[in-house]
């Protein structure tokens, strides 16, 4: 029994840790390779505008008129993305392939079928071609010519990279190829950022897992030792050395440490290949490309694992082996001894939970960065966790203080003095609910201000996009007696307060006064913004440059009072609105290519109808703000679809830590359960106070969860969001969430405890007599 | 992602990473030039795709109204994957353009690569055009128009021949070793030009007198070989002198050159007739290189003295070499070219 909690608990906690950390990994090393294959989206494109794929002769024509250009091709071949590019124009940052030695380029170029990718893409393309295997998985490079071929495209390319130095003299690209379009670089922070938050609750579980972790290997540890007392006293009482009983213990611990540690890193891998294809889905997501489902057995992560079991054991071990030899030769192994220890101890952990907590408070007034943000976060929680087993303590006192009968008084004792054994599996369930509390109000609140986000920012139903100034013109013109309004998009990157910021000019109508939520404000400000003397402001400019709203910036030379902030999540860089007239006189040579429209929904499709065949727009430049926010959702739900999975196992790692602790009390209470079962209560009674019991301290510890679940999601809300992605996320309440935690925190309780108390209960009536007539 | 593709993209050029020298490996199924040829024109002033390389290869030097003296250069090479034309993406010629304008203290360098069978660069004979992209040399041999621009730099020529077509070596057969190794080598070095320079400070009117070279090889360096040095020279007094020393691994030099008689008469001279001697180097931008020279013709009572313009015309392209102007003093004064390759 002794054995089994200590294996399961250290081979748990070491398969909760290199479980995330394997997904951590392969999820970062997928990212990495899927962003490091082509970087095509770093450049301004030339991509058709009539949905009609390039010709090679307009490709040839625009590098004879000086266009330095490079031709892409895609395609997909069962389920592989194919990507054929052209070596020798692409950009030389422009790096598909890290190139065997030896590569055979004259192949690739002459098109004798060099395909470049992992072994599993190419036996999915059924060709012989050479492995990549830093390439993301299911993509494959080619030449393009090559790409062609395989697609069945002869001569046709999907877009153009703009190399970013081009020559002094080139054509106009209308006189070249009057039906393609410049697509300026993606800013491609924005997939960055959010690469960088779902990293971030990954490191952040990964964290907390392993502080979980240790909290597991401490207890089962502790509890092994607590039970070998006696046969140390023994062997030390026939003569055994002190210093030899250690070493062979520490000896016979690392030894299980190890053999745990490798059960622990085998279970991280099967929960991690559990989590993996949630993890690619995510990424898919987000990035559209795809990601292994498989896992790789990186060095990296097993190791760690084995070494968190091996510095998990060691770190438990010596405390305990310090007991041990400081233990008085006949100490006794029994219970009540070990909560006086527990006493003496808990005042020096009392004292550390306070340092933490104080710690905690300071930084949570001050911190600044990422790892202040963090070093917060740690302190919160292990102060937490450290104050727990004082306040619970200090919370049964009063009860047994309280209670009436001498059942009640002998339950609230009993379990008071029963709470340093279970303390670690208690705090590992604290830490475990925090989490649960505060992840999940973090990304409960992150949906409803995305949502409310998505809203304010989508609030025309059509989107249009002009190819020139003539169409946007004729779009005004044509559409403007069928619909409620249109809003022209313009806008320029000018500093403000020395910081580049995007200004838009807008036309201030009821849509934005309706739809945007402003988090600080004059009086009227879209009036005041609507005159030409005030500016909106987004909150990272807001932050960057440490302004406030009734402040004045200058804009060209224009003083314009600062009237509202607003917030624009997931945007990295600094964004103002102003009016459109001022727009237009600062620059009157922007002019609007974007329009939303507010038309009736029931009108969208007659109004696209109209633009297509009248204005000849087409369709790729006109979308329906209905699909891009499902798919924003859809996009932003994936990402935390590993988040939930990550709650729901540390939740039951923190109930399997429960069980363990209640079953190695078990053994050792039955000499105190005796006593009671003699002066009359019945052995079921005790088992269903043992069930009480467990609910009573999940329940206590969940009370206690809440309040640092909350605390934990303001500080990732209002603390680490703001420093690294700079923006600060209003934080909301979900009662209905906690209820339902709650239920399961005590049900896990009720669960771990029930076997113990079932044992209890069937006790043979000889076993509880026998306490009585062992001399102890 | 360190070794991008396109590093190795250029190996046809660079010759497995081993620069000039690759020049010396094998001719497998490529021709290989035989000696005593006879020229077809205007089919030889095209591309000759069985062969594994070839270029067409200009250089002038210019001067401005005010005296200024510059250097420019239009390069077309063609590097061949296997000795057939081909068509599409899958035609194995590749081309590559070079192009550079230096002044005494600037060195402008653009390069252009491109595939063969696409149309977007290629040679053809009759009209006669290479281009590649937006950079073309163009005309029928006797007025010619050529033009190139980079991102710092453009410029647009008209040129106009002065003299007949120079052969080199054996009637156009240049022996490049002792093991025999040669490339078809013919010039015209009687080009007038004259044109506008767009450079940074704006646009320059220059005029001078421009060298094309052509040449086509499958191997025309022995493996020991590992670069040259190579003379283009106008003398003040109407002669003209091409003089190259290719560099061999044990320190030795093998040499040729071609003394051009005002009237246009040629003389052939044999290795270790031409020498040239390094009297100074310079540390450029690339390698440490010589940039005065002592050269030396005594069949001719040629010494004397090439200094280059501007010692940093390094061209920091994908094969990097040296190539700019020079002054010639000492037994005979005059402007030319030299080109240094396989420094570094």
């Amino acid at each position: 029994m002794q054995l089994f909690t200590l294996l399961a608990g250290l081979a748990l906690a070491t398969a909760l840790w290199s479980g995330v950390q394997a997904v951590n990994t392969e999820a970062r090393a997928s990212y990495d390779s899927a962003a490091a294959t082509l970087g095509e989206a770093g450049y301004d494109q030339l991509v058709s505008g009539d949905d009609q794929p390039i010709s090679l002769e307009t490709y040839v024509a625009l590098r004879r008129a000086g266009w330095l250009v490079s031709p892409v091709i895609e395609g997909q071949i069962n389920g592989v993305r194919l990507i054929g590019i052209e070596p020798l124009t692409a950009p030389s940052s422009l790096g598909p392939v890290n190139l065997a030695d030896g590569a055979d380029i004259g192949a690739f170029l002459s098109g004798r079928g060099q395909v470049y990718g992992t072994v599993e893409t190419l036996a999915a393309l059924d060709v012989t071609g050479s492995v990549a295997p830093d390439l993301a998985p299911n993509v494959a490079y080619t030449d393009i010519g090559v790409a062609q071929r395989m697609l069945d495209r002869a001569g046709e390319v999907d877009l153009l990279i703009v190399a970013p130095d081009q020559p002094l003299r080139q054509l106009a690209l209308r006189e070249v190829a009057p039906n393609l379009i410049r697509r300026a670089a993606a800013a491609g922070s924005d997939v960055g950022k959010l690469t960088d938050s779902f990293h971030l609750n990954l490191t952040a579980f990964g964290l907390l897992s392993f502080a979980v972790g240790i909290f597991i290997v401490n207890g089962a540890i502790g509890l092994a030792f607590e039970q070998r007392r006696p046969v140390v006293r023994t062997l030390r009482a026939l003569g055994v050395p002190l210093g030899a009983l250690i070493g062979l213990i520490a000896v016979e611990l690392m030894l299980m440490a190890l053999l745990a540690g490798i059960i622990g890193v085998a279970l991280g891998y099967v929960i991690a290949g559990m989590l993996l294809p949630g993890v690619a889905a995510t990424l898919n997501g987000l990035y559209g490309a795809s990601v292994a489902g498989t896992l790789q057995l990186r060095p990296s992560w097993w190791i760690s694992g084995l070494a968190i079991a091996l510095g998990g054991t060691a770190l438990a071990a010596t405390g305990a082996l310090w007991q041990l030899s400081r233990m008085p030769l006949l100490a006794a192994a029994q219970p009540r001894a070990m909560a006086m220890a527990a006493g003496r101890r808990a005042k020096v952990q009392g004292g550390l939970a306070a340092i933490l907590i104080i710690a905690t408070l300071i930084l949570a007034a001050t911190a600044q960065g990422l790892i202040a943000g963090f070093a917060m976060l740690a302190a919160l929680l292990i102060g937490a966790a450290l104050g727990l087993p004082i306040i619970l303590s200090a919370v049964l006192a009063f009860c047994a203080n309280r209670a009436r009968g001498v059942v009640g008084q002998w339950f609230w004792a009993d379990t008071r003095q029963q709470l340093p054994g279970l303390s670690l599996a208690l705090m590992a369930l604290l830490l475990a609910m925090a989490a649960n509390v505060g992840v999940s109000t973090m990304v409960s609140s992150f949906r409803l201000t995305f949502v409310g986000f998505l809203d304010q920012r989508l609030s025309s139903e059509l989107y249009v996009t002009a190819a020139d100034a003539n169409q946007a013109a004729q779009i005004t013109e044509r559409i403007a007696s069928e619909v409620d309004v249109i809003l022209p998009i313009q806008s320029v990157t000018m500093p403000i307060a020395s910081i580049p910021t995007e200004v838009f000019g807008t036309r201030i109508h009821d849509t934005y006064r309706d739809t945007w939520v402003l988090l600080d404000s004059l009086d009227l400000p879209w009036d005041q913004v609507a005159s030409g003397e005030a500016i909106l402001i987004n909150e990272q400019l807001f932050r960057r440059a440490g302004l406030n709203v009734g402040d004045q910036v200058m804009l060209d030379a224009v003083p314009l009072t600062i009237v509202g902030v607003y917030g624009d999540y997931g945007n990295p860089i600094g964004q103002a609105v102003i009016g459109e007239d001022l727009f237009v006189k600062l620059y009157p040579d922007v002019g609007p290519l974007r329009f939303g429209v507010r038309v009736p929904e029931a009108d969208v499709n007659r109004v696209r109808s109209i633009l297509r065949d009248d204005v000849g727009i087409p369709d790729a430049q006109m979308i329906n703000q209905a699909g891009i926010k499902a798919f924003s959702l859809d996009v932003f739900d994936r990402t935390f679809v590993v988040t939930t999975a990550l709650n729901v196992l540390t939740l039951a790692v923190a109930a399997f830590a429960i069980l363990m602790s209640l079953l190695t009390l078990a053994t050792m209470r039955v000499p105190q359960l005796s006593p009671a079962w003699a002066v009359g209560m019945t052995r079921a009674e005790l088992g269903r106070l043992e069930v009480i019991r467990a609910v009573l301290l999940a329940l206590l510890t969940a009370v206690i969860a809440l309040p640092l679940g909350l605390a934990l999601a303001w500080a990732l809300l209002a603390v680490v969001n703001v420093a690294a992605f700079g923006w600060q996320l209003p934080m909301y309440l979900f009662p209905w969430d906690y209820v339902r935690l709650f239920g399961f925190a005590v049900l896990a309780a009720a669960i771990a405890s029930l076997w113990p108390a079932i044992r209890l209960a069937r006790t043979p009536p000889a076993g509880l007599l026998k306490v009585f007539s062992n001399e102890r | 992602m360190n070794a991008k593709i396109i590093v190795l993209a250029l190996t046809p050029f660079a010759a497995n990473a081993q620069g000039f020298a690759g020049l010396g490996g094998a001719a497998d199924g490529f021709g290989l030039p035989t000696p005593a040829p006879t020229f077809d024109f205007p089919t030889d002033h095209g591309p000759h795709d069985n062969y594994r390389i070839e270029w067409w290869y200009l250089t002038a030097n210019l001067q401005a109204d005010d005296g200024t003296d510059y250097g420019l250069q239009w390069t077309l090479f063609r590097s061949a994957l296997a000795p057939e034309t081909g068509s599409g993406w899958t035609a194995p010629q590749l081309w590559m353009g070079h192009a550079a304008v230096t002044t005494s203290t600037d060195h402008y360098v653009s390069e252009r690569i491109g595939r063969g069978g696409i149309g977007q660069a290629g040679v053809t004979a009759a009209p006669f055009s290479a281009w590649i992209d937006d950079w073309q040399f163009s005309g029928d041999w006797q007025t010619m128009a050529m033009t190139a621009s980079g991102t710092d730099f453009a410029y647009d020529m008209d040129l106009n021949a002065q003299g007949p077509l120079i052969f080199h070596g054996d009637d156009g057969y240049s022996v490049k070793s002792a093991g025999g190794q040669a490339s078809y080598y013919y010039s015209q070095p009687y080009f007038d030009i004259a044109g506008t320079l767009t450079l940074p400070d704006g646009d320059v009117a220059v005029t001078g007198s421009a060298w094309l070279d052509r040449e086509w090889s499958s191997q025309p360096l022995a493996a020991d070989q590992t670069g040259w040095d190579w003379f283009s020279l106008s003398f003040d007094d109407g002669a003209k002198m091409m003089g190259f020393l290719l560099r061999q691994s044990d320190g030795t030099a093998y040499s040729s050159a071609t003394w051009i008689a005002a009237d246009g008469t040629t003389t052939a001279y044999p290795d270790g007739a031409f020498r040239a001697e390094a009297l100074e180097t310079s540390a450029t931008s690339g390698a440490t290189v010589p940039t005065t020279w002592r050269v030396q013709l005594p069949d001719r009572g040629v010494d004397a003295t090439v200094t280059a313009v501007n010692s940093d015309a390094w061209m920091q392209t994908s094969v990097p070499y040296w190539e700019g102007p020079v002054r010639i003093e000492g037994s005979h004064t005059g402007r030319g070219y030299l080109e240094m390759t396989g420094y570094e």
